[in-house]
């Protein structure tokens, strides 16, 4: 099942200070995640589902315990390795989107490619291919407040797209759509995920989203509770 | 780097009216310090150019007793004029002027006047000696117009005059006005008569003497002779420019605080965009810039409201200090007024090291003004500026 493990966490704990005292996000979370999966992270509010996501993202580091993620611990890199890691790996996708609004589609899905250094043809190309994906290719020159809360979806999903990386991370991607973009949304990312063998994992209690899932690891008080098998398995 | 400015523009351009009135409140900064600091290197350039022409030429001798802020001294102040200058006379390359206290009388009044001796056919100076070179029933003299003004006299005007002669005699003499010259030199104008020199030189006692020797070619090499010093012509123009120093530091205090102004503006944007932008600040790191890159860009992005005032700055600068430059402005000022030269309209000069370094000077201040509040990012937690959470 886990021949090429994108994601491994062993006894992964995160404390975060509350006032004099400490508040524990995340107890001992063992995890494997291999490449290709379209998992999720599921529970309520508090669970430490976006918790666990930002540690995997690089974003953040375990108080204690281990994550690695794409063969890199992420409690031991520096700045500028967490920072490269994001920029050539990872893709995020947010529940509130997380456009540049002064910038177009094209340039909002064209700013990971310039992070990367990609010459002009190759940038554009690229934003060409990711904007066909989630069908934009009709919005490249509209700023995200011409747009509706759908198309913002799809233009996030294509900046996270645009550069193939090897994971993506969906925090809540459909909290803020209608269940019609929510199911829009989540048939681009399965398309995407069984087309270029992208590995999503999602932080979710939404039913749509689970209803996609071909993993399930349910998280309640920071620890996992259960997790359902793939659903190819089945 | 090309990405951040890339990105700056862009943000900057987005945000509208916000940055263009931060840009042109940066911009009347510009051009009101290039306007003002212009002005000042204008009045000492015209400062220097009418010195030149019509007081101290390209420098000159003094007797050693001379000192111009001691009217005392003058009695002291004379001697034979060193009989090796007398070819440079000749020539009409130094100008001999013999100094001394007296006293006018205008219209009954009493007024306590320098009578300065010069050659009229002297054309060193901007002086206009020759109209002393006349047959009056008296005196032939030449005043300034803020002398004429102070005491009412006006050309044709018959005056008496009175000094004490090299033994400290009392004398007097009629005086005729023969002509009433304007400058902008108030120590050739302001109580002061001139006369010719040989009539000064008789009326004194005192045949072939002078109290200062005004020369033309700066070249020339010149050494200290007898009881005479040399004056150089930076010794002579110091004055002035300590005076315009004083002037620039008052002007600065000016500008200082109408930069202040725009740079306070810039500083409350950034304070504001930082606070404002946190979920755009998250979602850079997200993209995998570095808390360092995204200070990076927001400094940068502060920076260039000065690139664009430079601008828009040109815009309507140029075309104003080019008009300015040529039109002047008229202080309606007096040089008598004030003890000191200044033109009754003045021309502001702007030098290529005067717009670059308040070009420098502006983009310095702006970028440290940017960078200030970017560095509160680098203490940002991502994770929360990703949810927009004030930090």
């Amino acid at each position: 099942m886990h021949d090429n493990l994108i994601i491994k966490t062993e006894r992964l704990t995160k404390r975060f200070p509350m006032g004099k005292s400490e508040f524990t996000a995340l107890k001992g979370i063992d995890l494997k995640l291999g490449v290709g999966e379209f998992t999720g992270l599921i529970g309520p509010s508090g669970s430490g589902k976006t918790t666990l996501l930002n540690i995997i993202g690089s974003l953040d580091i375990p108080s204690e315990g281990k994550a690695v993620v794409l063969g890199q611990s992420v409690g031991n890199l520096n700045a500028r390795e967490a920072a490269r890691l994001r920029k050539e790996s990872l893709g995020f996708i947010f529940q509130t989107y997380n456009l540049l609004q002064v910038h177009t589609v094209y340039e909002n899905v064209e700013l990971p490619l310039l992070l990367l250094k990609y010459g002009s043809g190759e940038r554009k190309k690229m934003v060409q291919d990711a904007l066909e994906w989630v069908g934009l290719t009709d919005k490249i020159k509209q700023k995200p407040p011409q747009l509706s809360g759908g198309e913002c979806q799809r233009v996030a999903i294509a900046r996270a797209m645009v550069k193939k990386p090897s994971l993506v991370l969906a925090d809540e991607p459909t909290a803020n759509l209608d269940a019609a973009n929510s199911h829009n949304i989540l048939q681009t990312m399965e398309k995407l995920n069984q087309e270029l063998k992208t590995t999503f994992l999602f932080a979710t209690h939404d039913e749509k989203v689970i209803a996609y899932l071909k993993r399930k690891i349910y998280l309640r008080d920071g620890m996992i509770d259960k997790i359902e098998p793939i659903a190819d398995d089945k | 780097m090309k990405l951040a400015i890339k990105l700056a523009f862009k943000n900057l351009i987005g945000a509208g009216l916000r940055t263009w009135l931060n840009v042109i409140v940066l911009s009347f900064s510009f051009v009101i310090i290039i306007v003002v600091k212009g002005f000042l290197v204008g009045w000492d350039r015209q400062a220097r150019n009418d010195m030149t022409a019509w007081e101290i030429g390209n420098g000159q001798y003094w007797h050693e007793n001379y000192d111009p802020y001691d009217a005392f001294s003058l009695e002291e102040s004379h001697a034979q004029i060193p009989p090796e200058f007398t070819p440079e006379i000749e020539q009409g390359n130094m100008v001999p002027v013999l100094i001394i206290r007296g006293t006018i009388y205008p219209r009954g009044m009493m007024q306590p006047v320098l009578i300065k001796g010069i050659d009229p056919r002297q054309k060193l100076l901007e002086l206009p000696a020759h109209k002393l070179d006349t047959t009056v029933g008296a005196i032939p003299a030449v005043i300034g117009s803020n002398m004429a003004r102070a005491n009412k006299l006006e050309k044709g005007d018959y005056v008496t005059i009175r000094w004490r002669d090299v033994n400290g005699t009392f004398d007097a003499a009629e005086i005729c006005i023969t002509d009433i010259f304007s400058t902008n030199v108030p120590t050739v104008d302001a109580g002061q008569v001139w006369i010719p020199l040989d009539s000064l030189q008789s009326m004194l006692l005192m045949p072939g003497e002078a109290t200062t020797l005004t020369f033309l070619d700066k070249e020339k090499s010149r050494e200290e002779t007898g009881e005479w010093k040399l004056m150089s012509y930076e010794a002579l123009v110091s004055d002035i420019e300590e005076m315009i120093k004083t002037k620039s530091v008052g002007q600065s205090i000016f500008y200082v605080i109408l930069l202040i102004l725009a740079l306070l503006a810039i500083f409350d944007t950034q304070v504001l965009s930082i606070f404002r932008r946190q979920k755009e600040i998250g979602t850079y790191v997200a993209l995998g810039y570095t808390r360092g890159e995204v200070v990076g860009l927001f400094t940068v992005e502060g920076a260039m409201h000065a690139i664009l005032a430079v601008f828009v700055g040109a815009i309507y600068g140029i075309p104003f200090l080019i008009w300015f430059a040529k039109k002047g402005i008229s202080l309606g000022l007096s040089s008598s007024d004030y003890g000191f030269t200044i033109a009754d309209t003045m021309y502001p000069a702007y030098s290529a090291a005067l717009i670059i370094g308040t070009t420098t000077l502006v983009l310095l201040a702006t970028t440290i003004v940017s960078y200030w509040p970017s560095r509160k990012i680098a203490k940002m937690n991502p994770t929360e500026a990703l949810r927009g959470k004030l930090q």
